[in-house]
């Protein structure tokens, strides 16, 4: 039920003429461009060290509803963050203007900022040059889509949706974003990335479908293939039962494991750690986690995004986090790891900033089941296709509430039964993490409360609904 | 930026639009924390831009540029008219407005000290006191604390001959103690979760909240709570302070009552609402006590949902939302107003940022006061929960079902506050909600809190919001799902 196809096709990946880019006059930035940008700055910082990072936006979105486009934006925007060491301290200043005048001005903000503190016998001097593995995640096909082109898959979609007596909402974005670090030890690092999702709603009177992708690469997504699934769930959840709350058997669909798990990504930093904030404090080591879960964090997996370097400029490390459910490694940024006696592994948050580092590129290792296989094993459970409104309750026990969403089905005698109202869960994730009962493949998911990761679809058993709601 | 608006409705409307805005915007920020004793957060920011938004053949097209050169906004302006052309291959039907007049004007907030004035010194100096008094108790793991302002300068025109110039100025501070003991997090925050208070005004805000003066208390409640009994379960009187009463408002009123929610502009995202439109005028949203408006106006107040005009040109207003518990009103912008058969907007239009469309947001939701005096309340009381500060709030995509559990909640029993319950949270569905409050407390226990982080919109949007309100008491809700075990 991925709404995911690899070998979708549904735009061409030749590159389009600059002309007819997402946003009016394309301007890609070069490495070139960008050190220059940050020559710039340092001609004008006597500061100890300065620190720039460059941040170049080119997005686009196209929202429907009702079964109409209702909103069509397209932004572009460039910013400079320049972070002045003096005598111990630091600071940081962003503007989005790149004369003189304002770069000079924003070394100053940094500066006086700086200045205005008392100085940090923790801060460590900037890094000098690093080496980096490439990270190939820019789509010429991608960074050229056009307006044109995703009104006239919503076109489709929409179509399809009253064809079909239903009605359609969501989004279509493709964008590009550029990021650059540089300092005056000589660190320079860049990277450029592609950005494409989609997201639909298929709404009836009394039911609802959803599904949502996103990927660097716009050829990996399937509208057509994920408004038609959106569109089943629909038809299939209409005139909802009534499920009473308890302790039930669940599947969850990839979206909806992504969206409990990744509220865990925090509570694998150093900080957290040494804060006492981590639902892993005084664990670490320990089997707290069913031996079925296995976690790494890993920027260069071919299903996961972003730069593969820190807010500092240091090169991200594939960690193992969680093995056959023993927390084992942390993360950690350079201040965090000289305090812990840890190495840096490319995770630090630009400087500076209290929460440290954390883990932006989680894989949880999968299983082989499919969904269709966990529905036909269960003799009566509930098959979730999303949440909503995940808080965190109790954050030692890691204690989620939140609501199903979209798609909620009871599942009797190996078969889905029919659509039920949503549910309420309170539901602690250590606990849900040792129940799994079965795993599909792993894939890259896409949902609203955390970003995206890879995870797999999961069959856990004693998963708590507290509460029904109205429909 | 008079000159930017202009250039860019000139090119609109020679690129065929019928209708187009322009919002030149210039953003100022400066954020502070501290973290156990050292400085944390220490950054600002400003950010210039336009965002062009264009009606072309019967459809909305909206781009946004910071390159400000004549040449750069009028490639924005026929960027915007282009979308707005891509837009129309999949309508139904062309966009329709409700008539707004021409205002030429400018406004500002009031405030007394521009806090970029303040030396950041000063700023520190306050924070780093307050972090230690939190430190000084024994127990406490993490003291937090954090400020933050900014300053919007704004200039909207539109094709049909508004020119308004505005100014908004926010500030917001608070303090947080964390404590972690046997297998328990407890926090606690002043004056309010979500970095304290906010409001739009200046430095005079964070001065009047004495921050270290509830340093130590909000610590020592922090470390008090791992021993505290465990809050009760079961259908019981609770009474909410005016901060969880103010998050109430926000969740279960402020986003039912957003009519493009209504109208399923947002059904992909933040969900619809059970606020169907033959339900105005009919439903009995809340007890006969419960008078709640939408007030933008700055005689409501200085809620961070308080200004002179909305992103699209209509002046401020205050829409009665609940009277005397039944519906009344809905947030409308000049095309949603159509929809239901409105004559003019209810001007709740609004922006993030010069990059982002403007969307219906809320303004200032409140509740009105009522008679009570908060002791006599109290006094009232024969067995209840009191329950302040908000710790974790969840309700379904269409604002029925709610959960929130809160920092600290206090027993009453006899008329009187007895002792400290722990891990305290209640749940139920919106209507039956109001229509079980009997009591709320007058205008002296009246507080406009700020709620500076609603998310809503694709590209999601971070909006501040206010929320008027006092204590308030409901009868037979349910307490304790959080929490049970089974």
């Amino acid at each position: 039920m991925s709404p995911m196809r690899r070998s979708a096709k549904k735009f061409p990946a030749r590159a389009r003429p600059k002309s007819s880019a997402a946003v009016a006059g394309l301007h890609l930035l070069s490495d070139a461009e960008m050190r220059r940008i940050a020559e710039r700055v340092f001609k004008f910082s006597d500061a100890d060290e300065t620190e720039v990072e460059i941040g170049a936006v080119t997005d686009a979105l196209t929202r429907f509803a009702n079964n109409t486009i209702h909103q069509n934006v397209a932004e572009q925007a460039l910013s400079v963050s320049v972070r002045t060491v003096l005598d111990g301290r630091t600071a940081r200043a962003t503007t989005n203007k790149t004369d003189d005048d304002s770069l000079r001005r924003v070394v100053e903000t940094a500066k006086s900022l700086a200045r205005s503190q008392p100085r940090n016998p923790d801060l460590l001097p900037m890094p000098g040059p690093q080496k980096y593995t490439k990270a190939a995640r820019y789509f010429e096909n991608t960074a050229y889509a056009t307006p044109a082109d995703r009104a006239r898959t919503v076109a489709r979609v929409t179509q399809m949706a009253e064809k079909n007596k239903q009605t359609a909402a969501g989004i279509f974005s493709t964008g590009v974003t550029q990021t650059a670090i540089a300092n005056t030890r000589g660190l320079f690092a860049s990277h450029r990335q592609t950005r494409a999702e989609f997201s639909i709603t298929i709404l009836e009177s009394d039911s609802s479908g959803w599904a949502k992708a996103n990927s660097p690469d716009l050829d990996r997504i399937d509208p057509a293939a994920m408004a038609q699934s959106a569109s089943e769930k629909s038809a299939a959840s209409r005139q909802p039962g009534e499920a009473a709350p308890g302790r039930w058997t669940v599947i969850l669909e990839p979206s909806a494991v992504l969206d409990l798990v990744g509220f865990l990504f925090y509570d694998f930093a150093g900080t957290a750690m040494l804060d006492q904030r981590s639902c892993f404090t005084k664990r670490m080591g320990k089997r707290v986690l069913g031996e079925n879960i296995t976690l790494h964090d890993d920027a260069y997996h071919p299903l996961q995004s972003g730069a593969p370097f820190d807010g500092e400029g240091i090169p991200r490390q594939k960690i193992l986090l969680l093995d056959k459910g023993v927390p084992v490694n942390l993360v950690y940024s350079r201040a965090s790891a000289k305090k812990m006696k840890a190495r840096p592994t490319g995770h630090g948050f630009p400087l500076p900033n209290e929460m440290g580092e954390a883990p932006m590129n989680l894989v949880f290792a999968g299983g082989e089941s499919s969904v269709e296989e966990m529905v036909r094993s269960t003799g009566r459970g509930i098959l979730v296709t999303r949440l909503w409104y995940i808080r965190e309750v109790d954050p030692y026990e890691k204690v989620l509430t939140g609501m199903t969403r979209d798609g909620t089905f009871l599942v009797q005698d190996g078969r889905v039964a029919g659509g039920i109202r949503n549910f309420r869960f309170n539901q602690g994730i250590l606990e849900m993490l040792s129940n799994v009962e079965m795993m599909g493949p792993a894939v890259r998911a896409a949902g609203e409360e955390s970003f995206e990761m890879v995870v797999p679809p999961m069959k856990i058993r004693n998963f708590h609904f507290t509460e029904v709601t109205k429909f | 930026m008079r000159d930017f608006a202009n250039w860019a409705l000139d090119t609109a409307k020679l690129r065929g639009a019928t209708y187009a805005d322009a919002r030149v915007m210039d953003i100022r920020l400066r954020d502070l924390s501290t973290k156990n004793g050292q400085v944390g957060t220490l950054a600002e920011s400003e950010s210039y831009g336009i965002g062009i938004r264009v009606i072309a053949q019967g459809s909305w097209g909206f781009a946004a540029t910071d390159r400000l050169t004549r040449e750069a906004i009028a490639a924005c302006a026929a960027e915007a008219v282009a979308i707005a052309k891509a837009s129309a291959l999949a309508k139904r039907h062309d966009v329709e407005m409700v008539p707004v007049e021409a205002y030429q004007d400018t406004w500002q907030n009031p405030y007394v000290k521009d806090p970029f004035q303040i030396p950041i010194e000063r700023q520190l100096d306050l924070l780093l006191a307050a972090d230690r008094e939190m430190s000084r108790v024994k127990g406490v793991t993490v003291a937090e604390t954090s400020m933050t302002f900014r300053r919007i300068e704004q200039f909207f025109a539109s094709s049909i001959g508004s020119a308004i110039h505005q100014i908004k100025m926010q500030s917001g501070a608070g303090i947080v103690a964390t404590s972690f003991a046997g297998n328990e997090i407890q926090k606690r925050s002043y004056p309010n979760s979500f970095g304290g208070q906010h409001q739009l005004a200046g430095y005079e805000l964070v001065e009047s909240l004495d921050l270290v003066g509830n340093a130590l208390r909000i610590a020592v409640e922090a470390v008090a709570l791992h021993s505290a009994a465990q809050s009760p379960e079961g259908a019981k009187t609770l009474i909410l302070d005016s901060s969880q009463l103010g998050l109430q408002i926000h969740e279960s009123i402020g986003h039912p009552i957003e009519l493009d929610r209504v109208l399923g502009m947002e059904a992909n995202f933040a969900g619809m609402s059970f606020l169907t439109t033959e339900k105005l005028g009919k439903l009995r949203y809340g007890s006969d006590i419960v008078n709640v408006v939408a007030d933008a106006r700055l005689e409501h107040g200085p809620g961070l949902g308080t200004f002179g005009y909305d992103d699209e040109g209509v002046p401020a207003q205050c829409t009665p939302i609940i009277s005397n518990g039944l519906f009344t009103g809905y947030l409308s912008n000049r095309e949603t107003a159509v929809s239901i058969g409105l004559a003019r907007s209810g001007g709740t239009m609004r922006t993030e940022s010069w990059n982002r469309l403007p969307i219906i947001r809320m303004t200032n939701i409140s509740i009105l006061p009522g008679a009570w005096r908060y002791k006599d309340l109290i006094a009232d009381t024969d067995d209840a929960v009191l329950m302040e500060t908000n710790r974790s709030w969840s309700i379904d995509d269409r604002r029925y079902h709610f959960q929130f559990s809160t920092e600290i909640a206090w027993e009453i029993k006899g008329g009187k506050k007895t002792r400290m319950l722990k891990n305290p949270s209640y749940s139920g569905i919106t209507t039956e909600f109001w229509n079980s409050c009997d009591a709320i407390c007058s205008r002296e226990h009246w507080t406009l809190w700020g709620t500076p982080n609603c998310g809503k919109g694709q590209p999601q949007q971070t909006m501040g919001t206010g929320h008027g309100a006092s204590p308030a008491r409901f009868r037979n809700v349910k307490l304790g799902a959080a929490f049970a075990k089974s």
